[in-house]
Formats: structure tokens, C-alpha cells, sequence
């Protein structure tokens, strides 16, 4: 199978379905001319010419907007986010039209838009630009939130939230886009809403997604390896939709739970699912739900302490250890 | 005051003065009007008395508490939807803010369906999920209705761009107050519109105050001009006068359809009643400023002047028209009285696509949550 970049992935993605509907159309800052901030849409424009993709101006109100609009007519826009932390600008467009519009209107309108781009701290850029905004976007009914930590699923739900009715807001990561992974050469589709287990134990489940996956494998292999704990780790891949049938069927076989996410802690992802897990699974758990979250304050320059404030692996095996005991 | 036209309203004018002045609108030989048959125009003048009609009955539905919410009227600003709308193709479309009953009307919506959504019950136009500033009806190219102010505007240049993508020879007509030309987010559509050169007339329904603060103490400068900054054509109009709005809105509507370019028309209006019924209307404005609009501008009116003068209407025909309007929108109350609530069962609906759309859906895992 072809080893490929997770940016690599989500080009891919965007150029199958790009081929495959023309109402699908790629805008964003710096997506064509410039081949993308992130590289992700390099070549694109080359290959789909410039009525396909789209530089827009700086204005994502406005050209978050205009997409919406335009989605409200049959067109895909598929809008890239520089960074997800820009949604703050463009909140009345996504959270207020694009999320409410098929209610208001009593299901007489769709918006069939995918706004994508990257959503995480880590790479020292400070607090105005490493939001995780995935709690606040989930919490907009209407809307899907997917979170993919692999190039593979990076690939197959792109391609199932470009295809989808309802508005899609998908949240990558700076970090990951070089990160390689094996993914068919044949066209594949994830369906939004179903996790993934990416590691199977018997000991603990770590519920997680995004970055944080690869922190925990990484924390469960070490647990495995020193301290003979043997780790399940449940990808979500997707928020809303939320697979809550398959972290309850882990919580099932290991009775214990640490939930990991790059949020903060109040009113996060996590705080949803430990919910959710102790309302609908109370019997099965031998202790209380855990959850390591981000440092609890706004993303910190300084390049290594910003590491010690977000999720890590040694910060996960600690909580492991912590929520086994 | 509200702007130049409307600045100092004749303290002589009369009925007589007005009616005299109105048959001579100089609009009424521009092209557009001057093809508009007998028929037509009854037609134009009707629609005018079914919105103030219906105003005025849902404000005594308002009254009685049949309607929860806010309530912004519509009434005194007729000439501009009826006029706008009036000039629309198959392929042209509108978009508006929340006070968005006299749009829905000029474009043909039914008072029934609008009437049940003020009331909140299930044969609303949005099923009572929307309410009064939330109407739709996209299969007449209507897409709202919309509560915040200005953020329809990038919506409305969505319907340009997705027009212009399509290759379709349409235009879009996002209108707002002129409380929302202060907004970034109608900054960031202009801007958009003329670079890429979209359908879209974004059309300032000025009616001198946003909400409680007059134009003159919340905008700098000509708000129509504020197009020249961005290289977009602008004019401004009469909106008093329904002759002068078709024949300003027709022309850039033209230059929309045939050469794909953008623009902004303020057409200057007035509102007699408060920003919202809930708004006392004792504070902003004098009172004496809202007689003289009604005695000498008021849309209706002046446009059933000029009608009699053009020996249109008849006092019996205006007799007849404005009885049948009155009977619609008592009507319209009825079937709103007489029909049901949405259920509990219906507040989930119509939330995702695929929830309701089960057979088709391809995701997985839970949608809503408790």
C-alpha cells in the first residue's frame, strides 16, 4: 500500500472529488497561487484551474459566508481555514447560518459546506492561534465534527464530508501533516460517526482523537513495555456524529477510562463523554472516568513548556497510572 | 433626519400637493414602467396594501399575544420589496434581515403560511421553527430572513457567486437596513462582490434609524457611496416612490444579469412604527416627523395618487382592493388560530439532513444528544 503524508492525504481527498462533482469548488487563503499555507492544495490549481480553487482575500466572514450562500444553491464549497482559531472572525457565519439555516428555514434549505483547516497547539505560535474549537462547534446542533489523526482517515472522511448533506467542519492538525501512513491507491470512503479502535487492550481504555492518538499509542506501548499495562485506544476520528457504542463497548472490557484530548478542560469533548460513559455505563466502570486535557490556561509561547502543557505521552502514562489505581 | 431626501419633509404639502407631484414622478417614463400594463400596476399597488394589511393584522395578533418574540414591521417601507421584487427573473433570488414580511409577500409567498409562523404553529412557512425575522421560501427564490444584523449579506453574495459558477444570467439582491452597512461582515461582501465581480445589488433599505440611533449618529458619510471605495456602481433612490425603486433597481439589475457586475442602491424609506413592536417609539424621533411621513410620502398613498391621476384605479377599485387585503389577512389569522403547534416530537426535525433522511443517511453514531 502507498505510503503517503497525512497532507498528502487530504490533497488527494480533495482531488478525487474535485474530479468526480463539478459543483465542488476549494477556496480559501493562499490555496492556489500560493499551493496552500500548509502545502496541503499544492498543485491543485495547476490541475483544476482558478474556478475550482479560489484564493480569497483575508476575510473569513466574508468568504465563509459567501460560501454558505453559495452552498444554499447546490454548490460544495470546500473552505480552508488557515487556522481553525480564525473561526473566532467568521462565528456569525458558521455557528449562526450555516448551523441554523436547514432548522430556521424547516428543512427547506441544506448547506452542504466543508470548512477544513488546522486546529492544535504545539507548534509555539501562542494563544491567538492554537484553538481547539471542537467542543464549541459540536456544540451547534446541525453541524458534524470530524478529527481525523491518520492520513488514511484523514482521506476517507474528507471524502465522505465533502459528499454529506449537512455541514461538515473538519479539524486537522500542522503538526501531523507530514506524518506518513499507508493508504490504498483505490478510492475508499470513512463514514462520519464511527470510531476507530487503533489499539486493542484489556487493562484501560484511552478514549481520544486528533494528535492525541498518537500520543497514546505511544504512552500505551511504553505502559505495555514497563509497566505491563495492557492499553485500548478508541480513536473517535468523529465528534458529531459521536460512535459512543464502541467506547462503551471498550469501557466493557477494561472497566477503566482515561479520556485524552488537546481541549481545556471545561465544558470540553471529554466532559461530554465522561458523561455519557457513566450515565450509560455505570456498572461496568471499577473507578472513576479520568480525562488529561491541556493545561488549563491560554496556549503558552514559550517552545518547552508548551510541550508540558498540552497532552504528551509521559503526561499520559501518568494519568494512566493515576486512573488505574 | 434620516438622509437628504427625507431631510426636510415639505411642512405644506397636502394630499393635493402630493398627488400632483406624483403623477409626474419622473420615473414613471423609464422603460420598465412605461411597459407596465393597467393590470400590472393594480397588481404592484395590491401587493403594497396586502403587506400593510398584514402588518397590521399580525401587530393586533401581536397585541393579543398570539405571537411571542419580536415583531418588526414593515410598514411605510412597501414600495421597496414590491418594487425590487417586482423586477425579478426566474434566475434572480433575495436575501434579507428580520424585518422580512413585505419581501416575502412581493414574492408571492402566501399570507397563510406567513401568518402561521408568527402564531408559532406547524403550517408556518419555516413550520414554526423560525418565527417572525426567519421566513423562507426558496422555491421563490427567497433564502431569508435573517436575525443578525448584516450577516446575510455574505449569504446574498453566496447566491451571486453560486449564479455566476453556474453560468446563470441572474442577479442577487441582499438587502439590509441601514443600521447593518456598518457591519464588517457587509464590508468583507463588498470587497468580495467587486473583485470577483459578482450578481449581487446590495440593496440599503434606509429608513433613517437602526433601531433607536438615527443615521446621522451612527454612519459617516453617504452610505451609498461607501460603494465607490470598494469600485462598485451605487445610486440612491426614492424608496416612497415604488416608480423610482423599479426604475434604479432596473438598471443595475441589467448591468447584474447581462455583465455579471455588482453594486449598491440606498434607497431611502421610512417605518412609523417602532424598530420592533416591543420598541415604544418615544425616545429617537418626534412624532411630528412620523405624521409628516404619512401624510406626505406614505408609499401607498402616493403611489394611489398617481394611479388615480394615471386613471388606473378608481375609487371603488382601491374600495375593493383594500377590503379584499383586510379579508386576506383576517383570513390568514384565521388559519393560524385554526392551526395545530408543532409537537415535541418535532423540535428534532429538521436539524440534520440525514436524520431525516434515515434511508439515505451514510454516517454512523449518534447525532443528537441528551
Amino acid at each position: 500500500m502507498p505510503l503517503i503524508t497525512y497532507r498528502e492525504a487530504i490533497r488527494h481527498a480533495l482531488a478525487e472529488e474535485l474530479e468526480r462533482d463539478k459543483n465542488v469548488v476549494v477556496l480559501g487563503e493562499e490555496v492556489a497561487q500560493f499551493h496552500g499555507a500548509y502545502k496541503v492544495t499544492e498543485g491543485l490549481l495547476e490541475k483544476f484551474g482558478p474556478k475550482r480553487i479560489v484564493d480569497t482575500p483575508i476575510s473569513e466572514a466574508g468568504f465563509i459566508g459567501m460560501g454558505v450562500g453559495a452552498s444554499m444553491l447546490g454548490i460544495r464549497p470546500v473552505m480552508e481555514l488557515m487556522f481553525w482559531s480564525f473561526y473566532s472572525v467568521a462565528f456569525d457565519q458558521i455557528l449562526n447560518n450555516a448551523a441554523n439555516v436547514r432548522y430556521m428555514s424547516g428543512g427547506l434549505i441544506n448547506c452542504p459546506i466543508v470548512i477544513r483547516g488546522p486546529a492544535n497547539g504545539g507548534t509555539n505560535v501562542g494563544a491567538t492561534h492554537s484553538h481547539t474549537p471542537e467542543n464549541v462547534l459540536a456544540n451547534h446542533p446541525g453541524v458534524k465534527v470530524v478529527v481525523p489523526s491518520t492520513p488514511y482517515d484523514a482521506k476517507g472522511l474528507l471524502k465522505s464530508a465533502i459528499r454529506d448533506n449537512d455541514p461538515v467542519f473538519f479539524l486537522e492538525n500542522t503538526i501531523l501533516y507530514g506524518d506518513k501512513g499507508e493508504v490504498p491507491a483505490d478510492e475508499y470512503l470513512i463514514p462520519l460517526g464511527l470510531a476507530d479502535v487503533k489499539r486493542e487492550g484489556s487493562d484501560l481504555t484511552i478514549v481520544t482523537y486528533g494528535r492525541c492518538v498518537l500520543h497514546s499509542l505511544a504512552a500505551a506501548e511504553l505502559l505495555q513495555k514497563e509497566h505491563d499495562i495492557s492499553v485500548e485506544v478508541v480513536d473517535l476520528r468523529s465528534i458529531r456524529p459521536l460512535d459512543i457504542d464502541t467506547v462503551l463497548a471498550s469501557v466493557a472490557k477494561t472497566h477503566r477510562v482515561l479520556i485524552v484530548e488537546e481541549q481545556k478542560p471545561f465544558s470540553s469533548v471529554g466532559s461530554q463523554l465522561a458523561f455519557m460513559i457513566q450515565k450509560e455505563a455505570f456498572d461496568e466502570l471499577d473507578g472513576p472516568i479520568h480525562r488529561l486535557t491541556t493545561v488549563d490556561a491560554p496556549a503558552i509561547y514559550s517552545p518547552p513548556v508548551e510541550i508540558e502543557q498540552l497532552p504528551n505521552p509521559q503526561r499520559i502514562i501518568k494519568a494512566a497510572l493515576e486512573a488505574l489505581q | 433626519m434620516p438622509s437628504p431626501v427625507n431631510k426636510k419633509p415639505s411642512a405644506t404639502a397636502d394630499a393635493k400637493a402630493a398627488d400632483s407631484a406624483q403623477s409626474a414622478s419622473p420615473a414613471l417614463s423609464a422603460p420598465i414602467n412605461q411597459q407596465l400594463t393597467k393590470a400590472d400596476k393594480i397588481a404592484l399597488f395590491t401587493t403594497m396594501m396586502r403587506i400593510r394589511r398584514f402588518e397590521e393584522r399580525s401587530l393586533r395578533a401581536y397585541q393579543a399575544k398570539k405571537i411571542g418574540g419580536f415583531l418588526h414591521l414593515y410598514i411605510g417601507q412597501e414600495a421597496v420589496a414590491v418594487g425590487c421584487c417586482s423586477l425579478m427573473g426566474k434566475n434572480d433570488h433575495v436575501i434579507t434581515a428580520y424585518r422580512d414580511h413585505g419581501h416575502a409577500i412581493a414574492v408571492g409567498m402566501g399570507l397563510n403560511e406567513q401568518m402561521a409562523e408568527l402564531y408559532g404553529k406547524a403550517t408556518g412557512c419555516s413550520k414554526g421553527k423560525g418565527g417572525s425575522m426567519h421566513f423562507f421560501a426558496p422555491d421563490r427564490n427567497y433564502w431569508g430572513g435573517h436575525g443578525i444584523v448584516g450577516g446575510q449579506i455574505p449569504l446574498g453574495t453566496g447566491l451571486a457567486y453560486a449564479l455566476k459558477y453556474k453560468g446563470l444570467k441572474g442577479a442577487a439582491m441582499a438587502f439590509m437596513g441601514d443600521g447593518a452597512v456598518n457591519q464588517g461582515a457587509v464590508h468583507e461582501a463588498y470587497n468580495l462582490a467587486s473583485l470577483w465581480q459578482l450578481p449581487v445589488i446590495f440593496v440599503i433599505e434606509n429608513n433613517g434609524y437602526s433601531m433607536g440611533t438615527s443615521q446621522e449618529r451612527s454612519s459617516a458619510g453617504d452610505l451609498g457611496k461607501r460603494a465607490a471605495g470598494y469600485d462598485m456602481a451605487w445610486a440612491s433612490c426614492d424608496g416612497h416612490d415604488v416608480y423610482d425603486v423599479r426604475a434604479t433597481m432596473d438598471k443595475f439589475l441589467q448591468l447584474a444579469r447581462e455583465e455579471s457586475k455588482p453594486a449598491v442602491v440606498e434607497i431611502r424609506t421610512y417605518r412609523y412604527r417602532g424598530h420592533s413592536v416591543a420598541d415604544p417609539d418615544n425616545t429617537y424621533r418626534p412624532k411630528a416627523e412620523i405624521e409628516e411621513y404619512r401624510k406626505t410620502k406614505d408609499p401607498i398613498q402616493v403611489f394611489q395618487q398617481a394611479l388615480v391621476a394615471e386613471g388606473v384605479l378608481t375609487d371603488a377599485l382601491i374600495e375593493s382592493i383594500d377590503q379584499a387585503a383586510r379579508a386576506e389577512a383576517e383570513a390568514a389569522a384565521e388559519f393560524a388560530e385554526a392551526s395545530p403547534f408543532p409537537t415535541p416530537d418535532d423540535i428534532q426535525k429538521d436539524v440534520y439532513w440525514e436524520a431525516d433522511n434515515p434511508a439515505e443517511r451514510k454516517s454512523q453514531g449518534r447525532l443528537f444528544f441528551d
